[in-house]
């Protein structure tokens, strides 16, 4: 298997507070990826930084080899990385299919309006959007946001997924509708990088697991591995539910 | 190409401004024509201030800094150097271009109210400059020779000739207004005005697109400038960089339908229209100004997509021939 | 030299003035994000206000300051109500226009009340010689008066409920909400004092110059200018913005001439506002 990304000591500050701290890992082509920690752990900052929105303070990030640490985040779009937002950001004014349109002319393709109008179809077809393509973003529901969010991110036709709590604030139902949508992702061969509380959805779903806390990486390893770590348990002790959820995945 | 042919959007925006603005050339009557001119003139001046404000999301008080600046450009090529009119706007509206671009390269970093205020500052530092600058005539502008229009087969000939060339103009303005709004460059300004953090992610390089926006948005007011100077036969800082001008522009947007092509022209027209009515109604004649900022008023807090934005969102089937 | 220093202090005084104004400006967008384009209609009608007090009524044009202040709070509690309120969770540009409608109304309606020819009000306080410089009695009073005000507002903001209250309002609009704090009352009381600056402050000014409806423009992009120097949204910055402009404006016409002066505000102002948007106090 090739590494795809590599996290290579990456440190991110705001003022006194180091939210990033010397992070490395690598990810596979191929895998998926889970992100884990509690609330402030620095995992969005983290993907700020793999996506151009931040420029680390150290450290640097290699994306298929290439060095694309402080490139602007359209840079890195065309390159193949694209994500999701955890506090979704629908262009509200514009329509479902507007939005996804967006995501696919100006993704890794750089395709024409056309092009991408045709390329939004289809994945509006693959996250079960396309009956809702004509409506305003502003007039969906949260559900249907998450799943916005992960089209237009499709759209872009990432070879490198970046998935921010996309199962957070969906009810069973949602939540069942949306791992669908990501293990099928997964087999069209994108890579994934997740980021996820809701315990179980991760361990199903990730190859492996790494677990930040603090702005630290305190763990890594395969999802069982990483259930019965002291350590994580440990970091989650501050959040009884989500400790609790850990130790439920223990087998 | 075909895509463009047959959208009857194009069509309707491309008859409605030229049935009106051939209009004066039929009945040949100066009113009309001098009526004519003031309408196309801010129908060119609002559609351009869209691309930035409506498209982009920028509100630019400053919008009247590229009439004045063309306007100077232009007025000193022709009445200092002698330059014919089309290649005084044309060397203009490059110079403002140019401008713009610079500009916009600094001052785009800037948003929401800080932007505004900078585009307001940029407008008054630059008139306040001219104002002291003696080589353009300083706080009393320049005069043209009268002789000027001898080149044009007289004054009379000289003021339909500049009506002819503006309609010209008004017709391109609208039409890049369009090209603009349904191309995938437009989509993208569509999203930084929606959020422009998520455009950048999305993949929308928005420093670069903003630049290109805030520049095209100059060429057409440049040449107007130029037009309307030259129509004067003088030119002065106080009615080239008339602040109020700029928002008179964007109430104009606002009337019309903010962020569609079809309407600053509808409401340029509209407003233009309606002043002429005010000032010459005896009863409010003198109330004109505060006519003008009720109707401003109640557009804002009752119908703030404007009229065609109204007409689109409550007849969607509209919206194939109203862009 | 002393040429130097006359010009100075008389800028000084002048610049609490035009702090007071921008006081008034720097409030409102602090509170509730609002850039009040309606600013020097709102000084333009403090100006006449007190100027037809003073010459229907015979009233010292400083006992009318206290009327307008009351009616400069109630109009702007007015003004909330209709061109904010319904506008504030919309786009800014919502608001930038509405105020400006605003101005467009006021204006529109004084041209036609009071025409546009230049009025000013009659008095003379003497002036006082102080070492090397003459002071001319209405500036120092309008200073102090400005010091006044602007005192009694800080002792306001800090020292009252109301006014922690908008400071609370100001910081979080949500979480102010959380504990109890009335928003909407507090946005409309903080809109009433920002129009009572502009006003206090356009009665302070029409002492001191003569004045038309239209006045108002200059000052009000005064305000702006003072506003980005002291960091907008920021009170106290405000005041020592309008000290700044006041001794530009009276050191330039020392060393070049007076023209120049808007040039270099307006030039510092974009500059301002590109490299430290915070103000030259604010933190980064
Ligand atoms: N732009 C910013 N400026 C200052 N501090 C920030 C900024 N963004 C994040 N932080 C801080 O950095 C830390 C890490 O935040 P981050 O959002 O990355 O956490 P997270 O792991 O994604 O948490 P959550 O699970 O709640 O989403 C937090 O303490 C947060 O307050
Ligand atoms: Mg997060």
């Amino acid at each position: 298997m090739s590494v795809i990304l590599e996290v290579d000591h990456v440190t991110k500050r705001f003022g006194g507070l180091v939210a990033v701290n010397n992070v490395s890992f690598q990810l596979y082509e191929g895998e998926i990826l889970g992100l884990i920690g509690p609330n402030g752990a620095g995992k969005t900052t983290l993907f700020n930084c793999i996506n151009g929105v931040y420029t680390p303070e150290e450290g640097r990030i290699l994306f298929k080899g290439q060095d694309i640490t402080g490139l602007p985040p359209y840079k890195v779009v065309r390159m193949g990385i694209a994500r999701t937002h955890q506090v979704v950001r629908p262009l509200n004014e514009l329509s479902v299919l507007e939005n996804v349109v967006v995501g696919a002319c100006y993704g890794r393709e750089n395709l024409s309006l056309e092009e991408g109008r045709r390329t939004a179809e289809e994945v509006l077809e693959f996250v079960g959007l396309a009956d809702k393509r004509n409506v305003l973003a502003g007039k969906l529901n949260v559900a249907e946001k998450k799943r916005l969010e992960m089209a237009r991110a499709l759209a872009a036709r990432p070879y490198l997924l970046l998935l921010d709590e996309v199962l957070a604030g969906l009810n069973p139902t949602e939540v069942a509708r949306m791992l669908h949508v990501v293990r099928k992702i997964r087999e069209e061969g994108v890579t994934i990088l997740m980021i996820e509380h809701l315990m179980h959805a991760v361990m199903n779903l990730s190859d492996r697991i790494i677990v930040l806390d603090y702005g630290s990486k305190i763990a890594e390893g395969t999802p069982k591995e990483v259930a019965n770590n002291p350590k994580v348990i440990e970091a989650y002790l501050g959040d009884p539910d989500l400790a609790l959820s850990l130790v439920e995945e223990r087998t | 190409m075909m895509r463009y042919v047959r959208d009857p959007a194009l069509w309707l925006t491309t008859l409605v401004v030229l049935v009106a603005g051939v209009w004066p050339l039929i009945t040949r009557s100066a009113t009309t024509r001098e009526d004519m001119f003031l309408i196309l003139m801010f129908v060119t001046l609002a559609s351009s201030l869209n691309i930035v404000l409506g498209y982009t999301g920028y509100v630019n008080f400053g919008h009247i800094v590229f009439f004045g600046l063309g306007g100077y450009i232009g007025f000193y090529l022709i009445a200092e150097k002698g330059w014919h009119v089309i290649p005084a706007a044309l060397a203009a509206s490059l110079g403002v271009v140019l401008f713009a671009a610079i500009l916009g390269g600094i001052i785009l970093r800037l948003r929401g109210a800080y932007f505004a205020l900078a585009t307001i500052g940029v407008n008054e530092a630059v008139r306040s400059f001219i104002v002291n600058w003696d080589a353009v005539g300083g706080a009393v502008g320049m005069e043209m020779n009268f002789s000027r229009y001898q080149d044009y087969g007289g004054p009379m000939n000289a003021l339909w000739f500049a009506y002819i060339l503006l309609l010209i103009v008004t017709l391109a303005s609208v039409l890049l207004s369009y090209f603009v709004r349904t191309s995938k460059f437009g989509l993208g300004l569509l999203a930084i005005r929606e959020d422009e953090d998520a455009a950048l992610v999305l993949g929308i390089p928005a420093p670069k697109a903003k630049t290109i926006a805030f520049a095209l948005s100059a060429i057409f007011p440049a040449i107007v400038g130029t037009l309307f100077f030259f129509k004067n036969g003088n030119i002065e800082p106080g009615d080239a960089f008339r602040l109020h001008m700029s928002v008179e522009g964007i109430v104009m947007i606002m009337l019309g339908g903010y962020g569609t092509v079809m309407g600053p022209v509808v409401g340029a027209a509209t407003y233009e229209r309606l002043r002429g009515f005010l000032l010459t109604s005896p009863l409010f004649k003198n109330l004109q100004l505060a006519f003008a900022g009720v109707l401003l008023l109640l557009i804002i807090i009752f119908v703030p997509s404007g009229v065609v934005g109204w007409l689109r969102n409550r007849f969607p089937k509209v919206r194939r021939i109203l862009a | 030299m002393d040429v130097l220093l006359a010009s100075l202090v008389d800028g000084l005084l002048i610049g609490f003035v035009y702090g007071l104004a921008a006081m008034g400006l720097t409030l409102i967008f602090g509170v509730m994000d609002v850039v009040n384009l309606s600013h020097g209609a709102l000084i333009a009608l403090g100006m006449f206000g007190v100027y037809l007090l003073f010459t229907g009524l015979g009233l010292n044009p400083y006992l009318g300051l206290l009327i307008v202040l009351v009616l400069g709070i109630i109009l702007g509690m007015i003004l909330y109500a209709i061109a904010i309120h319904p506008l504030l969770d919309g786009p800014h540009l919502s608001t930038l226009l509405s105020t400006f409608a605003v101005s467009m109304i006021i204006i529109g309606v004084g041209t036609m009340l009071f025409t546009s020819t230049p009025r000013n009000i009659d008095i003379n306080l003497g002036s006082m010689v102080l070492g090397p410089v003459r002071l001319q009695g209405t500036r120092v009073v309008a200073a102090l008066v400005a010091i006044l005000v602007a005192t009694g507002l800080y002792i306001f903001m800090y020292r009252t409920h109301v006014g922690k209250s908008i400071r609370a309002v100001a910081n979080n609009r949500d979480a102010a909400e959380l504990v109890g704090i009335p928003s909407v009352r507090i946005l409309a009381f903080s809109f009433g004092l920002g129009t009572m600056l502009a006003m206090v402050s356009g009665g302070l000014i029409a002492t001191l110059f003569p004045f038309s409806i239209l006045s108002g423009g200059t000052y009000e992009l005064k305000s702006f200018v003072i506003c980005v120097l002291g960091g907008l949204g920021n009170p106290t910055g405000a005041l020592l913005g309008g000290l700044i402009l006041g001794l530009i404006e009276g050191l330039i016409p020392v060393f070049m001439p007076v023209g120049w002066t808007p040039v270099i505000e307006f030039t510092l102002f974009v500059l301002i506002i590109l490299i430290r948007p915070s103000g030259i106090l604010g933190a980064r």
